[in-house]
């Protein structure tokens, strides 16, 4: 396989067909099974806490999700997070969330990202601001993820903000969405996502999968609606460290589904966080057979570097090494 | 009132019948209101609106009506006033993340949706709110939208 080494912050050719110069859409589309996983951004005004920690998925991923505040808690910016990492080459998956911006600052940013290099934006509702540790901020929620993803898809394909006001250049992104197959209305959820698909969303990235009954349920309803062939499905995944950590998720992060029977095993487990990554293992070995199913999102929260590790063991690579800073030059040595 | 707002949700196949006559009663009296002039008689229309919505469906007057979308479930409730349904934060028993005490108003929209004639309006991209129209009658911005396209639409042919 031809590797192209990008000159740092400058794109990629955007290939026919394509929405984006990203390299998600090229593994995407060339029906390769894509690994994402999610950066946790610093708390500091550190470009090299930013660095380090995207490069310990060098090799591993195909794109890095950088988090909009996520659990409504505030760190660096995912508009900030992905300037510094488009620098490197990296593919970004920059996530917007509706809650701390109105229109006009989204889609301002939207217009900055892309030029910085971002080829790749998920478009969130966004937690609640009870859920993080500023829970008297204003919430903002000016758009929702469907108007969102409206507005950034009409920005690209018309060339207009939402006023109707013309773009000289639009921003080349291939648009996102999340899903939640785990939260009521149950039924209600394909259907969501067919809303969400035309809207404008071209891939999803699900909420953590650790029912796979339930996930094989919801992808073969969603795979029966035709939705598969217009939409990639990244199912999310994560190693849990602890029962207790796990009944705690499952208490106090919303939207997280977590049957008893996995916190019985982690309970029962001699090493629980040995265990919670042979989990995390087995469930995307699962997933990786279920029909319709494009590829995984790892969100590893604060086990970041066991990353490789549970993308290496659970074979779904089948040897293929993503591109990564400096790739081009290890394989000439 | 949250017991009333619940009653309408179990009763939208009845509510959307009489909204459809309201409807139809409304933009018949369009000359009327010409007559008398929307702006003046926007004041009495919406003390109306609030009194009878607020009461139904514990309306926000957002000013733009989506509740025969959204089986008649006012999404203006859903603390992130998210007009396009659920978020992923939907609590196992179906109630609200936000507010843990409040069944999530587009758990009971779906319901609605399926007690309606035609439910299908919830499947309907709505654009982001028109934050200039708040505190304003949905329902003479309706008639009077609706009839102007109406009059246009036969000055065209």
């Amino acid at each position: 396989m031809e590797i192209e080494e990008p000159a740092p912050g400058e794109p990629l050719p955007i290939l026919v067909g394509h929405s984006s110069p990203g390299r998600l859409e090229r593994v995407l589309r060339s029906g390769q099974f894509a690994v994402t996983t999610e950066i946790a951004p610093p708390d500091a005004a550190d470009a090299q806490a930013v660095f380090e920690r995207a490069s310990v998925f060098d090799g591993w991923v195909d794109a890095i999700n950088a988090t909009d505040g996520s659990g409504a808690n505030c760190h660096m910016s995912s508009v900030g997070v992905c300037a510094l990492l488009t620098r490197k080459g990296y593919a970004t998956v920059m996530q917007v969330s509706c809650r701390d911006r109105n229109r006009i600052a989204i889609q301002g940013d939207v217009l900055g990202a892309a030029a910085m290099g971002v080829t790749s934006i998920l478009c969130l509702t966004g937690d609640g601001v009870q859920a993080g540790d500023q829970p008297n901020a204003k919430p903002v929620f000016d758009f929702d993820c469907m108007s969102l993803l409206q507005t950034v898809t009409s920005m690209r394909d018309q060339g207009e903000f939402l006023s109707g006001r013309a773009l000289s250049y639009p921003p080349r992104v291939f648009v996102g969405a999340a899903a939640n197959p785990f939260a009521p209305p149950l039924d209600y959820r394909p259907l969501r996502l067919k809303k969400k698909i035309d809207a404008g969303a071209q891939f999803v990235q699900t909420q953590y999968c650790f029912d796979i009954q339930r996930l094989k349920q919801y992808m073969a309803q969603v795979h029966d609606m035709g939705l598969t062939e217009h939409c990639y499905i990244l199912v999310g995944v994560g190693p849990l460290a602890s029962a207790r950590t796990a009944a705690w998720i499952r208490d106090n992060v919303p939207g997280v589904h977590i049957p008893d029977e996995i916190i019985r095993r982690l309970l029962a487990a001699h090493n629980p966080r040995e265990e919670g990554i042979r989990i995390c293992v087995e469930m995307i070995q699962a997933i990786r057979e279920i029909a319709g199913v494009h590829g995984i999102h790892i969100m590893a929260y604060r086990q970041e570097e066991r990353v490789s590790e549970i993308v290496k063991d659970s074979g779904v690579l089948e040897g293929r090494v993503p591109w990564h800073p400096g790739m081009a030059k290890c394989l000439i040595h | 009132m949250y017991a009333l707002r619940q009653w309408s949700v179990r009763n939208a196949r009845v509510l959307e019948w009489v909204y459809e006559y309201f409807e139809g009663f409304m933009m018949a009296l369009h000359p009327l209101w010409i007559l008398i002039g929307y702006d003046r008689i926007e004041g009495p229309i919406r003390a109306t609106e609030r009194r009878v919505k607020a009461a139904l469906f514990d309306c926000q007057m957002c000013g733009y009506c989506v509740l025969s979308q959204t089986g008649m479930s006012c999404p203006m409730n859903c603390p992130k006033e998210l007009r396009n349904g659920p978020c992923g934060g939907v609590r196992e028993n179906g109630f609200c993340e936000v507010k843990p005490q409040m069944r999530c108003v587009w758990v009971d929209a779906w319901e609605g949706s399926g007690r309606m004639r035609d439910g299908s309006g919830i499947q309907r991209v709505q654009p982001p709110l028109a934050q200039g129209l708040r505190g304003r009658s949905a329902w003479l911005r309706e008639v009077r939208e609706k009839r102007d396209l109406g009059f246009f639409g036969t000055a065209g042919q």
